[in-house]
């Protein structure tokens, strides 16, 4: 990159676990105020922890910039049901939400719901399976199908709505199955919501690149995370957008971050520990590489708060953060372009004429 | 006092049904607002709270209604998933409850009473499940399973399911745990899991039942807390409390453990005058010409689109052999053709168009109040003072404002009469129902 080239700004998002139910208005909400682009809200099975779809839709009619992002699974989950549920997570927050995609490897998740254990190769075959389904049911009415057409007396029009006719592949590992379509609520409104998995799930033979739209990067140290993002980046290619992963301790209210006494994580991120002023340094040089930087606070309230007085704006001032946008989508945060209708009877007429 | 008679509360209470799919609601008017986005449901649940209703509903359908094949195009259509519809308004009401209509065969029970715990702890203790029984295997279509259920098994599924979703409500033995592992093995499903969730603040979502078969009616009175009843014309209200009465103490429970609230609908004027020329103006935009033919043609499975609407009933027979349940409820077989000729004899005994006559066959008719402000106030204290029903779910005609009036101007005619709450109880729907803490079910861990 040339001198003279402005750099492009990334993104930061925050995971938000941390507040848990109680706490979830105040903690959006500074989330929002300190510039984060995304909230993320997890789906493990520990205890107290509510529904993380929930939470997003919780948090969307109360904010106005940040993208809410929930966690949900593939594997146990009905896909017919999981894209419902986000595209509604779509409306309820103006078009900023996503989705994480997970294929939850839990003997426990399986027992719950009588299935049996998915392992190996069968998680990315049901992730691909549960996308492919949100996709499709997404696109399956068309953006203009609500009509209104008094005259005709026509609510919809129905050559605008589709089947998403999904049948799980040949050799399918887990149970095969089949969804029929369309869908029951009408096309999200960013016409399809971000998907996100980690980069573990895809690649060749795995969630193919092309189902999602950015991965989840992670390493085993602030180290090592550089070069993972570079290696995700020539495996993957260019068009899906990474997302890095880091856990952070600070420095706070006179406490050197070391001494927080603040219990080993097991969540496989790269921790960072130390002052706001290095992390700063830390996160701009990732996001010289990565697209977005999803940040693991320790102890939500007190690290949001040095991040939010030391961190992001540092971060601003530098240009390695994109300006967060009022009422924009979450694919907007992404880069990423309007999405396109696969059922499009228009787009389809644009192939047909040879585009 | 005992339980074995029943004690009017002398009260009534209002829910709202957004229905979001349907004929009821009218959207061709100029006033007809967005059935999707979020600013009609903030609008609609803000102003029944401004209104002390209980409770906010949604319904739930898990395929598009077809007709002749395809998706049906007359009437309101696509509606968001209820649960998180519910969890956004939880951020922006305070008191009023939150019902999510939720069918027993297309969920998984451990999935199932996680979500709706989470809804009820993310709202304070507001959270309701209307529990229907869906087993079609046309909308089984949309799901991994398929359609595994036989309509006999409905209920005994629904049973299973419930008991299995209250033992892990129950499961916490405090508030702050630890969870008892709850382990199911049924004919169609096995569960074996350790809860996550703690109780909320009225202890477990409240339940609802929606169906009106005799089954249907023991298993609510086994089960609920509410009906969500088809009953609303006051003879018949009375006529379903001592049955659901009768049912409740066979069951054990008290007389007064299940309360009522039928589906309904107001058409509302300063006067009666006003308020009847309303209701015409409502059944011909709810009910226009393409509709009144669609409808005749789901019970004649053909196209009757050369017929005028205005004009008389069709001569030409129903096709028998294309019944399948895609075509609406009530109807199998040769009862196609006798139904045939008994509305074509109905509609020329009383002159009646197939327009006329569409209007007065839809069902919900019979659950319409119509009236002044204060006639239809006079008739509800009715209801209170026999302890007809425990309130009404209103399904207003018109999205976002439909609910205006009847806030503005029935609500407070009905606490003048002192029949209606000026003030929520407290902050869960159980308080605000009226209902009692429910007892801890029998060992959780217990098969
Ligand atoms: C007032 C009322 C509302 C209902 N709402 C729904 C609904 O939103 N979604 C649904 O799938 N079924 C709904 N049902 C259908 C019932 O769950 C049930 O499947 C149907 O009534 C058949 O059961 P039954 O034979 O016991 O009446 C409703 C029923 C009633 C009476």
């Amino acid at each position: 990159m040339s001198t003279s080239e402005a750099r492009k700004a990334g993104f930061l998002a925050i995971e938000l676990d941390g507040a848990g139910h109680e706490n979830l208005a105040t903690a959006v909400l500074a989330a929002e105020s300190a510039g984060f682009h995304a909230a993320s809200f997890k789906d493990t099975p520990e205890a107290g922890r509510t529904n993380a779809l929930q939470r997003a839709a919780f948090a969307g009619p109360l904010t106005r910039t940040i993208a809410v992002v929930p966690e949900v699974d593939t594997v146990y989950t009905e896909p017919f049901h999981v894209s419902t549920q986000l595209a509604s997570l779509d409306y309820v927050s103006g078009g900023r939400a996503g989705w994480i995609a997970t294929a939850a490897e839990s003997p426990e998740a399986a027992a719950a719901v009588g299935r049996s254990f998915a392992q190996g190769e069968a998680l990315a075959q049901e992730a691909a399976a549960s996308i492919e389904v949100g996709r499709r049911l997404w696109d399956s009415w068309e953006d203009d199908a609500v009509i209104r057409d008094v005259a005709t007396g026509r609510y919809i029009d129905v050559d605008k709505l589709h089947y998403a006719d999904y049948e799980t592949p040949a050799g399918f590992a887990g149970t095969a199955y089949s969804v029929k379509g369309p869908s029951i609520i009408p096309r999200p409104l960013q016409g399809q919501l971000p998907v996100l998995a980690a980069a573990s799930l895809v690649g060749e033979g795995l969630v193919p690149a092309d189902a999602v739209d950015a991965v989840l990067v992670s390493a085993p140290t602030p180290e090592l995370l550089s070069a993972e993002i570079v290696d995700v980046r020539s495996r993957l290619g260019a068009s899906v957008a990474i997302v890095a992963e880091l856990d952070v301790v600070l420095d706070s209210r006179g406490q050197s971050a070391a001494s927080r006494q603040v219990p080993p994580s097991e969540s496989g991120h790269a921790r960072f520990v130390g002052s706001a002023t290095a992390l700063t340094e830390l996160l701009d040089s990732l996001l010289q590489d990565a697209d977005g930087v999803r940040l693991h606070p320790a102890v939500l309230d007190v690290d949001l708060e040095e991040l939010s007085r030391l961190v992001l704006p540092e971060l601003r001032r530098r240009g390695a953060l994109r300006a967060p946008v009022q009422d924009g989508t979450f694919r907007a945060v992404l880069g990423l372009a309007p999405a396109e209708n696969r059922f499009s009877t228009t787009a389809a007429a644009t192939v047909a004429a040879g585009k | 006092m005992t339980r074995e008679i029943f004690q009017p509360s002398g009260q009534i209470q209002f829910g709202i049904f957004f229905q979001g799919v349907n004929s009821g609601t009218i959207w061709k008017a100029a006033e007809s607002g967005s059935q999707t986005d979020f600013e009609s449901f903030r609008h609609i649940a803000q102003t029944a709270e401004r209104g002390k209703f209980a409770a906010f509903f949604l319904g739930e359908g898990l395929r598009l209604r077809e007709h002749l094949g395809r998706p049906h195009a007359l009437d309101v259509v696509g509606r968001p998933d209820a649960q998180t519809m519910l969890a956004a308004l939880a951020a922006v009401t305070r008191n009023i409850g939150l019902v999510a209509t939720q069918n027993t065969t297309y969920n998984d029970p451990a999935d199932l009473a996680h979500r709706l715990s989470s809804l009820d702890l993310i709202s304070g203790g507001r959270a309701a499940w209307n529990i229907v029984t869906t087993d079609n295997a046309w909308t089984g279509a949309n799901f991994r399973r398929g359609g595994y259920l036989d309509h006999a098994d409905r209920y005994k599924h629904a049973e299973a399911f419930v008991e299995t979703a209250k033992r892990i409500w129950d499961s916490w033995e405090t508030a702050v745990g630890p969870a008892r592992r709850v382990f199911h093995e049924g004919q169609h499903y096995t569960v074996d899991v350790t809860p996550r969730l703690p109780r909320s603040a009225q202890y477990r979502p409240v339940l609802f039942q929606a169906g009106d078969s005799p089954d249907g009616r023991d298993f609510a009175a086994r089960q609920a807390d509410v009906i969500f009843s088809a009953h609303p014309k006051f003879d018949a209200a009375v006529e379903f409390r001592r049955d659901i009465v009768a049912r409740s103490i066979a069951a054990g429970r008290g007389a007064n453990a299940v309360q009522i609230m039928p589906a309904s609908e107001f058409i509302l004027g300063a006067t009666d005058q006003e308020a009847q020329e309303k209701k015409a103006w409502v059944r011909s935009l709810q009910i226009g010409p393409q509709q009144a033919i669609a409808y005749l043609e789901q019970f004649w499975g053909r196209e009757l689109s050369s017929y005028d609407p205005d004009g008389p009933l069709p001569e030409i027979d129903p096709v028998v052999e294309e019944t399948s349940e895609t075509r609406g409820s009530g109807f199998h077989g040769a009862k196609a053709r006798q139904l045939a000729d008994q509305w074509r004899a109905e509609a020329k005994d009383k002159g009646l168009s197939i327009r006329q006559f569409v209007i007065s066959k839809t069902a919900r008719i019979d659950s319409t109040f119509t009236g002044s402000y204060t006639a239809v106030a006079d008739h509800l204290a009715q209801y209170a003072r026999v302890g007809a029903v425990d309130g009404f779910n209103i399904s207003p005609w018109l999205i976002p404002t439909g609910l205006d009036e009847i806030v503005n101007h029935l609500v407070p005619e009905l606490q003048e009469r002192g029949v209606y709450p000026t003030e929520y109880r407290g902050s869960t729907l159980r308080e605000n129902l009226g209902l009692e803490t429910p007892a801890r079910s029998e060992d959780p861990a217990q098969v």
